[in-house]
């Protein structure tokens, strides 16, 4: 294993089971009363290592199961197949209470700040209860200085810290669940969709945050977004996903710069930019299928416009490219793109 | 040539307990036949009242407050709620954002498309089925007439706001207000959404006022852009020169705060602060309390918009004449 990297996954599965009860699960088929269950296949075989320092984000579109990866890594989820290790020590099997140790390390920030404060929670409620959680026996007055401190490197006035959430915009808002997450000086960051539910203006403030946080305490973050031209600015590399699938994984600049996967040049073609002019971007044919259902053989082969045969009948799997890339597809593979 | 619209001085008020919350204030825009208008703001700012308000959706405590409408001629402000129900969905179409709440999920495609057709149009319901399936033909909405029978929990986001974009079509309107179509769609999604309506708005001739968050979105879409601050519109002018060469400290603010290509890893460039609140609005100019340019004058007195050399509509007493 290598020495470098702070977070490995490897061959994580995560599926859910969304059957109901004994009831809904029984169905008639010729004539006989047959037992059936509906599984999501969120996430599918992934693998990645996350260095020390660095920035993966994750990419894809909404039900591709970036989310569930991110929380499958936290361990929010326990993963079905798969492996999770933290600083060269797995940690998916551990149990809560052996989990302790590294929950101090692995902090999350999540999408919406109205929804990830509780609203009769005062900011200093809000940032401590990690604080003495984490540090049992630790005096009020030590406590307070922590509270005082995150705060400041927040840009928040520790003044307001006896206010409720509501009194905060939601710029402030997500500075405040930034702070509950580096109060307990953690060394891994995940944050998913931090500024989806924030204004343009109000982006640009949380991201500098963000950035300059993990320079001053040297953060590995793991970050999960859709929107592309925020991923390109501020992540070391990026992996794109589809259908609960690793398509590509490749260093931000390579990735942005060359696409090699199809599914990836389709997503790119379709950023707008501002002040440029409306480009051809590639049509994808079709709708994304269900992961209930998932296609035989490449995920992606029923929208690619290069599949073939062999597309529908084989998992394709990762094949290293450039510098440090990864690239999941048959085409590349066989030179066809 | 007369305007296909010309908003003149519109205010909106919302009667609240505390006072008049003053959320559209004195806005005044045209839109020329086939033409297409960006609306672009941050939440709060304003640019949905302004759409609303076009087709008199404001419902109580909200009322237009001043200005008008004018619409092929008539003002839509002062006109009677019989009168505008003749414009409302008929000449005026309208796409809001969710296609999943715009549904009804109760009722089949068909017979939404028909009722809305059946509404407006002296019709059979054989001839409101013809309409329906050549407005779906023109969405690109693959085997329509199978579609038609259909619930909209049938469909991905995407081809719901199709759909929805087809409804809008049914009355062959002559301008579509679109309350950002796409914000709850993928990005490939939205390309396409994007590509069709722009298509739609070229080959029938058809005004598009869009009303989004993203400047990107509207640079790519729109001939015309209007920027609004907390409830008013602060830079006005074409698309391409507003978005190269941005007047207002505001717009210039806004497009350097997003992320370029090329620029990885730098600090993004910020606007301090937060937009002030409606009911508490800061004297003089609304942007001052956030604006690296700001001095006395901006404190007191309120900036009108002036032309400036390239054309451009800009409210601010710092602006290059």
């Amino acid at each position: 294993m290598q020495t470098d990297s702070l977070v490995e996954v490897k061959n994580l599965v995560k599926h859910f089971d969304i059957s109901g009860g004994l009831l809904d699960q029984l169905t008639m088929e010729n004539g006989r009363i047959t037992r059936r269950h509906t599984i999501v296949q969120a996430v599918n075989n992934i693998s990645f290592a996350i260095k020390k320092g660095e920035t993966l984000s994750v990419v894809g579109e909404s039900g591709c199961g970036k989310s569930t990866l991110a929380r499958t890594v936290m361990g929010l989820y326990p993963p079905n197949s798969g492996e999770v290790h933290y600083g060269g020590e797995r940690i998916d099997q551990l149990s809560s209470k052996q989990m302790l140790p590294f929950r101090t390390k692995m902090q999350m920030v999540f999408q919406d700040p109205y929804a990830s404060l509780n609203p009769r929670m005062t900011v200093r409620q809000i940032v401590e209860e990690p604080i003495y959680f984490h540090n049992k026996g630790i005096t009020r007055g030590d406590a307070k200085d922590r509270l005082h401190k995150v705060m400041r490197s927040v840009g928040m006035d520790p003044e307001w810290a006896n206010n409720y959430p509501h009194e905060f915009s939601g710029g402030q808002r997500q500075r405040i669940s930034i702070a509950r997450a580096l109060a307990v000086d953690p060394e891994f960051i995940v944050a998913d969709e931090p500024i989806a539910a924030l204004d343009v203006s109000i982006q640009a403030q949380v991201l500098n945050l963000l950035m300059d946080a993990q320079e001053e305490r040297n953060l590995t973050y793991l970050f999960i977004s859709h929107d592309l031209s925020v991923v390109e600015h501020i992540s070391t590399r990026v992996a794109v996903m589809y259908l609960g699938c690793l398509c590509e994984l490749a260093p931000a600049k390579e990735l942005f710069s060359s696409p090699r996967h199809p599914y990836t040049q389709a997503l790119l073609s379709a950023i707008p930019t501002v002040g440029g002019k409306r480009k051809k971007h590639i049509h994808l044919s079709g709708d994304v299928p269900t992961p209930i259902n998932l296609p035989a053989g490449c995920v992606f082969n029923g929208r690619c416009p290069h599949a073939n045969d062999r597309c529908r009948m084989e998992i394709p799997q990762s094949m290293k490219v450039g510098s440090e890339g990864l690239v999941v597809c048959h085409a590349v593979e066989e030179g066809r793109i | 040539m007369q305007h296909l619209l010309e908003v003149k001085d519109l205010s909106v008020e919302f009667a609240l307990r505390t006072g008049a919350l003053r959320a559209v204030r004195n806005v005044s825009f045209t839109l020329n036949k086939g033409e297409r208008l960006g609306l672009v703001g941050e939440s709060g700012a304003g640019k949905s009242v302004t759409g609303f308000s076009i087709i008199k959706l404001i419902s109580q405590p909200g009322y237009i407050s001043g200005g008008s409408i004018l619409f092929e001629g008539k003002d839509l402000a002062k006109m009677s709620s019989e009168g505008i129900r003749n414009i409302r969905g008929n000449r005026i179409s309208m796409i809001f954002q969710d296609p999943m709440m715009t549904l009804n999920p109760v009722l089949t495609i068909g017979t939404q498309m028909t009722e809305t057709v059946l509404a407006h149009m002296d019709v059979s319901y054989k001839e409101a089925e013809k309409i329906a399936l050549e407005k779906l033909k023109k969405v690109y909405i693959p085997s329509p007439r199978k579609r038609l029978a259909q619930y909209p929990h049938e469909f991905s986001g995407g081809m719901r706001q199709r759909i929805v974009i087809a409804i809008s079509l049914l009355t062959e309107p002559s301008l579509i207000i679109a309350d950002e179509p796409t914000t709850a769609l993928d990005v490939t999604i939205q390309a396409e959404i994007m590509d069709l309506l722009l298509e739609l708005c070229q080959t029938d001739d058809m005004g598009l006022i869009l009303i989004t968050h993203d400047l990107a979105v509207v640079s790519e879409v729109t001939e015309r852009i209007a920027v609004m601050y907390a409830g008013s519109i602060v830079e006005t002018g074409l698309t391409s020169e507003v978005t190269m060469n941005p007047a207002h400290p505001y717009t210039k603010g806004l497009i350097a705060a997003l992320p370029q290509s090329g620029g990885a890893g730098d600090r993004l460039t910020q606007i301090p602060g937060a937009m002030p609140s409606l009911i508490n609005m800061p004297s003089g100019c609304p942007f001052h309390s956030r604006c690296t340019i700001c001095t006395d004058i901006c404190k007191v007195e309120v900036p009108q918009l002036e032309a400036n050399k390239s054309g451009t509509l800009v409210a601010c007493h710092h602006a290059d004449k």
